[in-house]
């Protein structure tokens, strides 16, 4: 007998008998959906937010940059100069040197300042976390309250991996000292686009 | 309305100050009390460290005391809780189930049977309300930090009908004293610290009283306050309430 | 430090020896505490979202068999390998196998508790095969050659002082430099080499999915992907009891697992892995190492609705003032105290016997275990089957004697109030342990029975 079977022999004797699942319903609606809000909760995590109007604000906003820093950008209709877009077949271990990278994001959380990506969003599954800096675009209307909410709309979404991402890495480990900047990316600026 | 007392062990051997107050404030409340002279422990002490099974023989004197009586009251948050969920018999356990739950720790019985509006006690002294764990998360006698929940607190709220009395603000509302039981010896490093720490928090808002629902949690206070040689004293919630008359 | 014969009351009782350190130890703890409180009291919600988690989890318990089912035919759909393990020998021995099998030599490792349990980094290492620890506080104790102390924040028990000097040893910082956020950028950088150059990675798994196959893994450092996703072999350890059995119950779970564990909306990165990476192999490994036994106790079984967000250790005043260390098992505190007895009754008598009951674990656990009456009914189990010292035995006996007797009683407790009136050396000394700190409560005239025969003339 495998330890397979052994162990579901085990579990099957042992369970004990069957409880109803609970409604998740009520629990729903219970947090402001604004965008407005998302960006304060994201403020509060060590993330930066700002709302505008053209795609064409977010280099502006990012300021000059030096062209020997690396930049990843895979937001269609956004124009940064000296940025690679294409990075899906490299080795994702050569993104080691990636200072910037600015991702879409499908939508975010405003209880907790999260946003939501796929993996087809990203090229690298490993580009979030190895870049130095990330850079997030949402839409303004992209906005739900609670996890919940969140979880109603990626629904039975089909993903190869996907992450909620909430702020940049940090760690508060030595002795309670809150660290931003762990091992992922060291600052997350989020761009709401409310376009007119 | 007639109650039958049930004091615990240790305070009607070593407190019987707090029995008194009880008997006399229920008294004055227009209770008939009596008080069955054969009785002695619930039997917590025991069941607590891992011999419930010892337990049979204060549960037939604890039955044999107070079958008769509609409502039994004790001055003890931890020790109602042990009778409510604990007491048993084998031979009849729907008679013991019925008993177990007349049992009242006093100041829910004031609040909630006796109704108490107000009390004809004055204390005018600075007094630190000790949570005693049991009876405010078990016998929810009171709201407790952790949970999302509406403030109440009925110790607190018979507190304030007392003219005078200044209750002081804490900086742990609720955390345990540290007595728990026979954990105070067999722990003593943790339970000694614990204490310590309770005491220092009432002491650093100025207590000149500490008050609660439970002597155990009190007299493991008291041992530490005399141990530094403080002038603050602990005093049993029915004292209090009672008017400290008998304290004179 | 030798755990090897010491109990919790041992232990913790040389913790104590140092005051100060054990105030910065329970004030640290209990900031915590009171940042999950803050947390909890912005969600109105809050109690019932607790409820209903402790329902899903109720319904995992009784339907478990199925759902493992259901996620290994899922998971192997989407090109995961399922591996199961009869305990921690077997979970350890089949990620020696899957390392050896690809001739590597080196792994990078997330928060994995399991593997704490299993002590994996010792037998790895005795293969040859290095094991670092990517978590910050899971690296900073592996330097230190000690297990974490907690399962969130590994270090916790570890003054910057001493990190700095741990650092300085290992990775070259310069002697006594403390400042937090220099000794952070120093892991980044020092870690970062580690994560481009290890071939495999472990992790391990926060929520297992039996609806999609799918599992999720919660970081603030962003750790686990790091490794996951540079990694050739991906391999998630598993207890088999963290099956949720939908996806939309992480809405559930993610709100309560880091507001609980440290007052956080939610960790930084919530990883949801489902598929393998193209070229990639992703490996899960399910343990039981006596989970199904625990299952089978009914008056334990809620015990495997844990999430592990260390709640119950944050709020125990005891776990507070005694540290992790003190008990002396992979996962302390509270919950570790109604889990290890299922693993060793013998080497764990102690665990549930340190607390007060006071009930606060309760109050603070997400998914409603009544662990404070575990704690009560193991003291039961420990004692019926043969593990209470001698002497309390005695004791207990002694005292039921005394208890079920009122004659007897009456007549001891006179003795005693006498003994500590007229020969209070008697009781006041070294061998008393309440006399230790405290002293004894002053004996009175009389008892309350006495006064009530005199003044009530003894009415019944």
């Amino acid at each position: 007998m495998s330890s397979r079977d052994k162990i579901l022999a085990a579990v099957k004797q042992n369970q004990p008998a069957l409880q109803a699942l609970p409604d998740v319903t009520p629990l729903v609606d219970t947090f402001p959906s604004s965008a407005e809000k998302f960006a304060e909760t994201l403020a509060a995590i060590g993330g930066k937010a700002y709302e505008i109007q053209n795609i064409t604000e977010i280099p502006v906003i990012l300021g000059e940059r030096d062209a020997s820093t690396r930049v990843i950008n895979l937001v269609d209709g956004l124009t940064i100069a000296n940025a690679e877009t294409q990075v899906g077949d490299i080795d994702p271990h050569t993104l080691e040197n990636v200072d910037l990278a600015i991702i879409k994001a499908h939508f975010a959380v405003a209880e907790n300042g999260a946003v939501w990506v796929t993996s087809d969003l990203l090229q690298q599954r490993a580009l979030p976390f190895i870049t130095q800096h990330l850079a997030v675009v949402i839409n303004y209307d992209d906005v739900v309250g609670t996890m919940h909410q969140a979880y109603n709309r990626i629904a039975d979404l089909d993903y190869d991996w996907a992450a909620f991402i909430a702020g940049p890495s940090k760690t508060a480990d030595i002795e309670q000292s809150l660290v931003i900047g762990a091992h992922g990316a060291r600052s997350m600026s989020v761009f709401i686009l409310k376009q007119v | 309305m007639t109650v039958g007392l049930f004091i615990p062990c240790y305070v009607d051997q070593f407190y019987p100050n707090a029995a008194i107050a009880t008997l006399q404030l229920l008294e004055k409340l227009g209770v008939d009390v009596v008080y069955p002279k054969n009785q002695t422990c619930c039997g917590q002490p025991m069941a607590n460290s891992g011999f419930e099974h010892l337990t049979g023989g204060c549960n037939k004197l604890f039955l044999e005391n107070f079958s008769g009586f509609d409502y039994i009251v004790a001055p003890s948050g931890s020790c109602v809780l042990h009778i409510n969920e604990h007491l048993h018999d084998d031979a009849d356990p729907e008679a013991a189930h019925a008993v177990a739950h007349k049992v009242w720790e006093l100041t829910s019985f004031l609040t909630d049977v006796l109704k108490v509006k107000e009390l004809d006690a004055s204390f005018p002294h600075k007094v630190g309300v000790h949570q005693s764990c049991h009876g405010q998360r078990g016998l929810h006698l009171s709201s407790m930090t952790e949970t999302v929940c509406a403030e109440f607190s009925k110790p607190g709220s018979l507190l304030n009908m007392v003219k005078d009395i200044e209750i002081i603000p804490l900086n742990r509302a609720d955390e345990c004293c540290g007595f728990g039981g026979t954990f105070c010896v067999a722990e003593e490093a943790v339970s000694s610290k614990m204490g310590k720490d309770r005491v220092a928090d009432h002491l650093i808002h100025g207590a000149e009283y500490i008050t609660g629902a439970d002597m155990s949690c009190l007299m493991h206070m008291e041992g530490i306050l005399h141990r530094q040689g403080s002038n603050v004293k602990v005093l049993h919630i029915a004292e209090i309430l009672n008017g400290g008359e008998h304290l004179q | 430090m030798n755990l090897a014969t010491k109990d919790h009351a041992e232990l913790a009782e040389q913790f104590n020896k140092d005051e100060n350190r054990v105030d910065w130890h329970d004030e640290t703890l209990w900031w915590i505490r009171q940042k999950r409180d803050k947390a909890a009291h912005n969600i109105p919600d809050w109690e019932m979202l607790r409820e209903t988690a402790s329902q899903i989890k109720n319904n995992v318990l009784g339907n478990i068999h199925q759902y493992l089912l259901d996620f290994e035919a899922q998971a192997q759909e989407n090109g995961i390998t399922i591996h199961w393990a009869a305990d921690a020998a077997e979970h350890n021995q089949i990620i020696l196998g899957l390392l050896q099998d690809m001739g590597i030599n080196r792994m990078v490792k997330s928060k994995s508790m399991l593997t704490e349990e299993c002590h994996l980094n010792d037998f790895l290492a005795a293969h040859g095969i290095e094991t670092i620890d990517s978590d910050l506080g899971e690296r900073i104790v592996q330097l230190a050659k000690e297990p974490p102390s907690h399962i969130v924040l590994p270090c916790i028990h570890k003054k910057k002082e001493e990190i700095g000097e741990l650092f300085h040893e290992h990775l070259g910082t310069p002697a006594g430099n403390s400042d937090p956020q220099f000794l952070a950028e120093t892991a980044r950088q020092h870690l970062r080499e580690t994560f481009l150059t290890r071939r495999a990675a472990l992790t391990g798994v926060n929520f297992a999915i039996a609806e999609t196959g799918e599992f999720v893994v919660c970081t603030n450092e962003g750790n686990a992907d790091m490794g996951a996703h540079l990694a050739d072999i991906h391999i998630a350890s598993m207890g088999f009891e963290k099956i949720i059995p939908e996806r939309k119950h992480l809405g559930v779970f993610l709100r309560l697992l880091t507001r609980s564990a440290t007052g956080q909306p939610i960790t930084t990165y919530s990883s949801h892995f489902k598929k393998p990476r193209k070229g990639q192999q992703m490996h899960i490994v399910i343990v039981d190492n006596g989970r199904t036994a625990q299952l089978g106790r009914e008056d334990f079984r809620n015990s495997l609705k844990c999430i592990r967000c260390a709640a119950c250790m944050n709020t125990c005043p005891v776990y507070r003032r005694s540290g992790g260390h003190s008990y002396h098992t992979a996962i302390a505190g509270p919950i570790g105290s109604i889990l290890a007895p299922n693993l060793d009754m013998e080497k764990y008598s102690d665990l549930p016997f340190a607390s007060t009951l006071c009930g606060s674990c309760s109050n603070v656990c997400p998914v409603k275990i009544d662990i404070h009456q575990q704690l009560y009914k193991w003291r039961q189990v420990i004692v019926q089957k043969g593990y209470a010292p001698a002497a309390k035995k005695m004791a207990m006996q002694g005292m039921t004697f005394m208890l079920s007797n009122p004659s007897v009683y009456r007549a001891g407790g006179k003795m005693g109030r006498l003994a500590l009136k007229y020969v209070p050396f008697a009781v006041n000394n070294g061998m008393n342990p309440w006399y230790k700190h405290r002293d004894m409560p002053n004996p009175p005239k009389q008892s309350f029975g006495e006064w009530y025969e005199k003044n009530r003339g003894g009415k019944k």
